[in-house]
């Protein structure tokens, strides 16, 4: 029961990121999403510290605020202050990866948070932090309520934004011209990156996120030139890094979190190889094939 | 404070090794940065910083023990690794480069931890303290540490120094650099091989995590400061040695805080400074000048306007009211009466129960004004064949601009004309 609680909070995460990842890496803000991931952590600390509670809204909005106030910081110095857009990025999220480390140092007495799980979470620890309601009923693990009601969100922004979404991704300009605000709806995708990589956090860290909302997109971006089919693979593929990672896990003994991120990574590598349509080594036998038609 | 003092007394000879080597450490990675920063190559910075880490993990299992130069080995292989394929995914698909970096950073960080979570669990008793290559800790070097991190760090200093000319060239002008007939792709590869070492050599003191700060930030501080190179690198690597010099104190004085972050936290709150307070640059600093050039073309417009009054009236000094002046132009009442305020304390105007009249310096400032207007407006009628009723918004704008060395140009230029386009007068004073 517990490789099912974890597999099943690894899949809700991985959903969650990598449908948002899809729009950032066709909107070229990969790096973006990465920033994001790193820069919540102060937010996600102070919540914590004024609330004292771990899982609560506090904590969502906190680090949800924190997330557009990075994208806003980025364009701030890039536009005003000249600067060019990678070092804008990079030193924004460093320095404020680097206060919320130093936050979790200086309260480590309060906050019930360590290096370790900024860095890869704990999902092993799921099926142990139960919800248990007033009355004493055991209903079952809280990250498993957190990361799905997270992923419904996730899905239901991407419903019903779907068309606006899909147009300010593609076609900004004609967005605009048929009434569609870019600057809006960019600012809602980043708040759904920070709301995803918040839930995710627990449960795999802020820097493994990344690979999350990354990895499993680009992989069915190879495999698909369709955005629908696209989207779809992902979900598929983050639910098999998920069982895939966990059972890797348990083998050697190792981080979950790390795992996951290994087994995407190889998902990738695979289909960068062997995709049917762009794979290396599809593309090397149709130019050896076209060589030989020509000689 | 007496904790600062004992510190600085350099009494501990560990003290010392600790002190000069961080500070090495971040000022010879500050160095290299300075280049990444001009290339345009932060974000792979942070990507090769984590792809350390799986480098250091596999060193450490191969030696069974932490041997620095097996560690080093291992990370400088996967850091380099990381760049390749970097490079060949945003070559060979249709991966764009910043999602290759996302993809390489975490998907190699990740491999990282799984590997050192895999060591921490093995029960292996010389593991511990691996796990401060995450975030660094300077106190943590001991004398052989110190000694290849130092060693890497003086190379790196050095082939920058040698290599200074090429580098500057393939920073700015790579085309230029390959039409010369520099060795460009050597000379990328040698500067590859540097940003990798110095990542290396850095993560003792800062870690993996926040290692690209430490290339990057320095350098785009510096930036803030100057536009000559030869500086921003060395005020790149004041800042990185400054920050270098913080970490090891805070390493010595609360053994309990990671190093990294607080050298990241040095070295932000100099750049976050330099990016508002820099002169020049800085964008508070921006921000003044710009306003005082939007206080400065107020006020010669206000100096303009009361000029043409008087000539249209025949009296120059005649005392004018705010409403008065309103009625010519409009201006923004409050800006209007603060310019006039401005005026005053500069000796051009005189007031008295809230009217206004020139000075015998503001009747003439205001003279050169409308001179500088007409003057353009026939320059532009008689050299660039404009039609007279197009010149009057170009004239509007250069007239704050022109050099009285430029005045005196176009006075010779245009033989001293006493009447514009308009047909209005032309005034010299």
């Amino acid at each position: 029961m517990d490789a099912f609680w974890i597999i099943l909070t690894g899949s809700f995460v991985s959903i969650s990121c990598g449908l948002l990842g899809s729009y950032l890496i066709l909107r070229k803000m990969a790096m973006v999403g990465d920033a994001i991931s790193h820069a919540v952590l102060p937010g996600i600390v102070i919540a914590f510290l004024i609330s004292g509670q771990r899982d609560s809204l506090t904590m969502l909005v906190g680090a949800g605020i924190l997330g557009v106030i990075t994208t806003f910081l980025i364009e701030f110095f890039h536009q005003k202050g000249n600067l060019q857009t990678d070092a804008s990025i990079g030193v924004t999220f460093t320095w404020l990866f680097a206060l919320g480390i130093i936050l979790i140092s200086v309260y480590a007495g309060q906050v019930d948070l360590d290096q370790d799980c900024v860095l890869h979470g704990e999902i092993a620890y799921v099926p142990i932090d139960l919800w248990i309601t007033a009355s004493g009923k055991i209903i079952g693990p809280r990250a498993v309520f957190i990361t799905g009601s997270v992923m419904i969100i996730v899905i239901s922004f991407i419903a019903i934004g779907y068309k606006e979404l899909f147009l300010t991704t593609f076609d900004p300009a004609f967005a605009t011209v048929i009434g569609i605000s870019t600057a809006l709806w960019h600012y809602l995708l980043m708040g759904a990156v920070s709301l995803a990589t918040v839930a995710s956090f627990e449960s795999v860290g802020a820097i493994l996120v990344v690979a999350l909302l990354i990895a499993p997109p680009a992989t069915a971006y190879l495999l698909t030139e369709k955005f629908r089919p696209m989207l779809i693979i992902t979900v598929l593929l983050g639910i098999l890094i998920s069982i895939s990672g966990y059972y890797l896990a348990v083998s050697i003994d190792g981080s979950i979190a790390g795992a996951m991120s290994t087994v995407a990574g190889l998902l990738f590598a695979l289909a960068f190889l062997f995709s049917p349509k762009e794979g290396i080594i599809i593309t090397w036998l149709k130019n050896q094939a076209r060589k030989k038609e020509l000689s | 404070m007496e904790q600062f003092w004992e510190f600085l007394s350099f009494s501990e000879p560990n003290i010392r090794y600790v002190t000069f080597g961080s500070i090495l450490l971040c000022g010879s990675a500050a160095v290299v940065g300075s280049f990444i920063f001009l290339k345009k190559k932060a974000l792979v910075g942070d990507a090769v910083a984590h792809a350390v880490l799986p480098g250091v993990c596999l060193g450490f299992l191969l030696a069974g023990n932490k041997n620095p130069v097996l560690l080093v080995t291992g990370a400088f292989v996967t850091g380099w690794l990381s760049l390749v394929a970097i490079d060949y995914i945003s070559a060979k698909s249709k991966i764009k480069e910043d999602t290759a970096i996302g993809l390489i950073l975490s998907v190699f960080f990740g491999i990282g931890i799984l590997l050192l979570t895999y060591i921490q669990h093995s029960g292996n008793a010389a593991q511990s303290g691996l796990d401060h290559f995450l975030f660094g800790k300077a106190a943590a070097m001991v004398s052989s540490d110190l000694n290849v991190f130092s060693g890497i760090a003086f190379m790196l200093i050095i082939a920058v120094v040698l290599f200074f000319k090429e580098f500057t060239l393939i920073s700015f002008d790579i085309d230029f650099a390959k039409t010369i007939g520099f060795p460009v792709r050597r000379l990328e590869l040698v500067l590859t091989t540097l940003t990798v070492l110095a990542i290396v050599a850095g993560i003792q003191a800062i870690g993996v995590v926040l290692m690209a700060a430490i290339l990057i930030t320095p350098a785009a501080a510096a930036r803030f400061w100057t536009d000559n190179l030869k500086k921003m690198v060395f005020l790149s690597a004041a800042f990185g040695g400054v920050s270098g010099f913080a970490g090891a104190f805070i390493s010595y004085a609360a053994p309990a805080m990671p190093t990294g972050p607080w050298i990241v936290m040095v070295i932000s709150v100099i750049a976050l400074f330099s990016f508002f307070f820099a002169p020049q640059k800085g964008i508070v600093m921006k921000l003044i000048s710009r306003k005082k050039m939007e206080n400065q073309i107020r006020e010669e417009n206000i100096l303009k306007l009361l000029f043409q009054l008087g000539q249209k009236d025949g009296n120059y000094f005649q005392q004018r009211s705010v409403n008065e002046i309103l009625a010519k132009r409009p201006f923004k009442p409050k800006q209007l009466i603060s310019g006039l305020a401005r005026l005053k304390k500069q000796g051009f105007l005189e007031n008295g129960d809230g009217r206004w009249k020139f000075t015998r310096a503001g009747q003439k400032k205001g003279a050169r004004m409308v001179k500088l207007h007409r003057l353009w407006e026939v320059y532009l009628t008689r050299y660039l064949r404009i039609a007279s009723d197009h010149v009057h918004e170009d004239a509007e704008t250069i007239e704050h601009i022109i050099t009285p060395d430029l005045e005196a140009k176009l006075e010779k230029l245009l033989e001293y004309p006493v009447k514009d386009p308009h047909q209005s007068d032309i005034p010299y004073l």
